[in-house]
């Protein structure tokens, strides 16, 4: 599986293109039509064109991403894989209660975080060293959360809660608690 | 004129409040205060943003939530409900020629979103009740961190708003359907029908010549699309404060109810549905159908692709209602199904219908160059830029996989929220507001073009940039909705800070042309009542 950091730097590098294009654009139509020349109108096929260019785009996008994010696929299918590992953890009163005071998952093995929450909604999250993200998900009182993930990096990961919880909910983090070995 | 004369009277004294009519003054006063509306939720912003860059020690946590609580709600409500109010109010009648069908209930829409907007401002000032804008359930009842008292204050605000919105609706659909004295009878179904949109297989399917002419026309019918999706809202946000109010009676008359009997998912499915009908419905119609509008204004030409226009309208009202998934794509018991076809390929729909209006607002310019650059073609190329911006982030995150390293952090606030209300939403609403300035002030003259370039620009390089800089914030991890204590993003909070500083400078410059083209008494004399008796638009020339 490839690490997310992959996919957030392709997406930056993306978007930042499609953004600076899009810009530029404008400031090229702001000044072309404020001077002389021709004015007209696109042809109706172009324009139809156009439709069906933004239906593909909406659509391949998802149908690429689908192939090339691995998790997408485990997600979807999470029910009907048997992990390497379970680990269960509860929530109550912006609280993490793990089963260990430190976790221990391997490189390269399939790993399920089940997380339960005993009042409010909130969140789980998995930061590396540097403050970026691994991965997320919604922690809803009175439903399963379980995310399933395959690390592909050792390290050492901090756990903190991704959902407002009210006031007290930013000072949900347990910093360094999940190491991930070789 | 001295400056104090200018001051006083306004631009070369020609704004004379006693000659407006109630019309002009209604939505005057809707749009003065939605701009001072905004300009609270700017100042609010700012507040947050230099929290985030170092917790102000004199504001705790729980002052700093009720802050992030309110801002979005002023903005929203406070501001951006009214501008489009008092636009829509005047614009529709304008358009039909024909009075408005009730400017009393229009005034009453006015003070009730007003006072609603201070109701629940204030109680998050003073009770610090903050469950944010979400409501996540059993959060806005947990009174183990919030005063019940509080909260039900907070909840009567959003109710007054409601009402308001509900008369805005109201008045809005009877304008359409009525038909004044004098006027040859219309059928008031048929107006409805043909401005909703459940005419369209008569406009799609007919042999062009067997074709009816269209009894609205677009920008009315894109206005009344965007009201269905208002009132839908507004009945959800209505039902969900009571469900809520419910539980603060309870627990003021010392009883707890049990939380557990509304399901938090379900609950959140179902605040989401009502959500996206203000974010993905009515939001993308108006801004769509006043740029339709103003780019028919601006040229003096009809709109290119007119009858897909009016189509890809109703298309995006049904999209809003099937979208909602995508704000629960990290939610695991969500079903996976929902999850991709109202998560992901619904909500790819929004690239196109919004992708159309964009293309056939700027063919429509482009019909009819070359046109001078003035303020409202300018701010609506920055609206155009706005949406352009936001709509493909939105795309981005409303993926499966993307989702699960975006969900909550400064890219969803930044470059999807921020950008859309900030750039596409704010400056397509000042478009409108440059636009009908002389025709709201009976000609009243702009003070200075200077500032209104200033205000442009400012806006334009200070929303993009401030949206940049939360995106990169969220591609490092840092999340929304929480406090950072150790200066983890400082670089790019300093820099989407300055961003923000410009904002601001850009709304302080643009309120001070304001106050300078109106002047002091004449802006006081917008809220008293008109001198003029006439349920006109418009003052009739002697
Ligand atoms: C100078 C202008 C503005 C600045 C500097 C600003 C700044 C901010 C900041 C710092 C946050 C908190 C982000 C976080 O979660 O960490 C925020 C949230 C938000 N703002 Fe703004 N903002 C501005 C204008 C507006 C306007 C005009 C609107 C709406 C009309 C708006 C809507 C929102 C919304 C919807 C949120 C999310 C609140 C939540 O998470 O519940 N903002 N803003």
């Amino acid at each position: 599986m490839v690490d997310s950091t992959l996919v957030l730097n392709g997406q930056t590098i993306a978007y930042t293109i499609y953004a600076i294009v899009i810009i530029l654009l404008m400031a090229w139509f702001g000044y072309k039509v404020t001077t002389e020349g021709k004015a007209s109108v696109i042809k109706a096929k172009l324009f139809y064109a156009f439709v069906i260019f933004l239906a593909v785009l909406g659509v391949s996008l998802h149908l690429a991403t689908n192939a090339t994010i691995p998790w997408v696929s485990m997600d979807l299918n999470r029910a009907n894989i048997t992990p390497d590992k379970v680990i269960e953890i509860s929530v109550a009163d912006h609280q993490f209660k793990l089963p260990d005071d430190k976790l221990v998952v391997k490189k390269g093995e399939i790993v399920v975080f089940d997380v339960t929450s005993e009042d409010l909604t909130y969140g789980f999250g998995i930061f590396r060293k540097d403050g970026s993200m691994v991965c997320q998900m919604q922690v809803v009182p009175g439903h399963k959360n379980d995310l399933m993930w395959k690390f592909e990096k050792s390290g050492i990961y901090t756990i903190r809660s991704t959902e407002y919880s009210g006031p007290k909910g930013h000072k949900m983090v347990l910093s360094d608690v999940l190491e991930v070995k070789e | 004129m001295s400056f104090k004369d200018t001051l006083l009277n306004g631009e070369q004294g020609l704004f004379k409040p006693n000659g407006l009519t109630p019309m002009q003054k209604l939505a005057l006063r809707f749009v003065v205060v939605g701009v001072l509306f905004y300009g609270l939720t700017a100042i609010e912003g700012m507040i947050m943003r230099m929290y985030q860059i170092e917790p102000i020690s004199g504001i705790n946590p729980e002052h700093f939530f009720a802050i992030m609580t309110a801002h979005p709600l002023v903005g929203i409500f406070g501001s951006s409900y009214s501008i489009v109010f008092g636009a829509f109010l005047f614009l529709v009648p304008y358009l039909m020629k024909k009075p408005l069908w009730s400017i009393k209930l229009g005034n009453w829409s006015f003070i009730l979103v007003t006072v609603g907007t201070l109701t629940f401002w204030g109680s998050a000032f003073i009770s610090h009740y903050s469950p944010l804008y979400t409501l996540y359930w059993p959060l806005p009842a947990d009174f183990s961190q919030f005063s019940p008292v509080g909260g039900a204050v907070f909840i009567l605000g959003i109710a007054l708003v409601m009402v308001g919105t509900i008369f805005f609706v109201i008045n809005i659909f009877k304008t359409i359907a009525y038909t004044p004295e004098g006027h040859e009878k219309v059928s008031g179904r048929a107006m409805l029908a043909s401005a909703t949109g459940f005419s369209w297989k008569e406009s799609i399917f007919r042999k062009k010549s067997k074709r009816r002419e269209n009894l609205v026309s677009l920008p009315v019918a894109a206005i009344a699309r965007g009201t269905v999706d208002t009132m839908l809202n507004a009945g959800i946000i209505t039902f969900t404060g009571v469900l809520i109010l419910v539980y603060m009676v309870a627990a003021i008359f010392g009883t707890s109810l049990e939380n557990t009997a509304v399901d938090a998912l379900l609950y959140k499915n179902w605040f989401w549905w009502g959500l996206d009908l203000i974010a993905d419905g009515l939001v993308l119609i108006f801004v769509a159908g006043t740029w339709y509008l103003l780019a028919m204004l601006i040229t003096g030409k009809d709109l290119y692709m007119a009858r897909i226009a009016r189509l890809a309208l109703w298309v995006e009202l049904i999209v809003s209602w099937t979208v909602w998934s995508h704000h629960l794509m990290s939610d695991q018991a969500q079903p996976g199904f929902l999850k991709i076809i109202s998560g992901e390929l619904v909500t790819a729909f929004e690239l196109i219908t919004q992708g159309l209006a964009f293309v056939i607002t700027l063919v429509t310019l482009w019909s009819a160059r070359p046109l001078k650059m003035t303020n409202p073609l300018k701010f609506l190329l920055g609206g155009l830029l706005g949406f352009g911006l936001a709509v493909p982030a939105g795309i981005i995150q409303a993926d499966l996989g993307l989702n699960r390293i975006l969900h909550n952090t400064q890219w969803i606030i930044g470059p999807h929220v921020h950008v859309a209300i900030l750039v596409g939403l704010t400056m397509t609403l000042y478009a409108a507001i440059y636009f009908l300035l002389p025709i709201l002030s009976n000609g009243a003259k702009l003070y200075s073009q200077k500032l209104a370039n200033f205000h442009f620009w400012a806006h334009i390089i200070g929303g993009i940039g401030m949206g940049a800089f939360m995106g990169m914030a969220g591609m490092k991890g840092m999340l929304r909705r929480t406090i950072y204590y150790n200066g983890e993003y400082n670089l790019y909070m300093i820099l989407a800070g300055i961003c923000g500083a410009l904002l601001l400078l850009a709304f302080f410059a643009f309120l001070y042309n304001v106050i300078m083209t109106f002047g002091v008494r004449g802006l006081i004399g917008i809220f008293t009542p008109a001198k003029l008796k006439t349920k006109e638009l418009l003052p009739q020339a002697e």
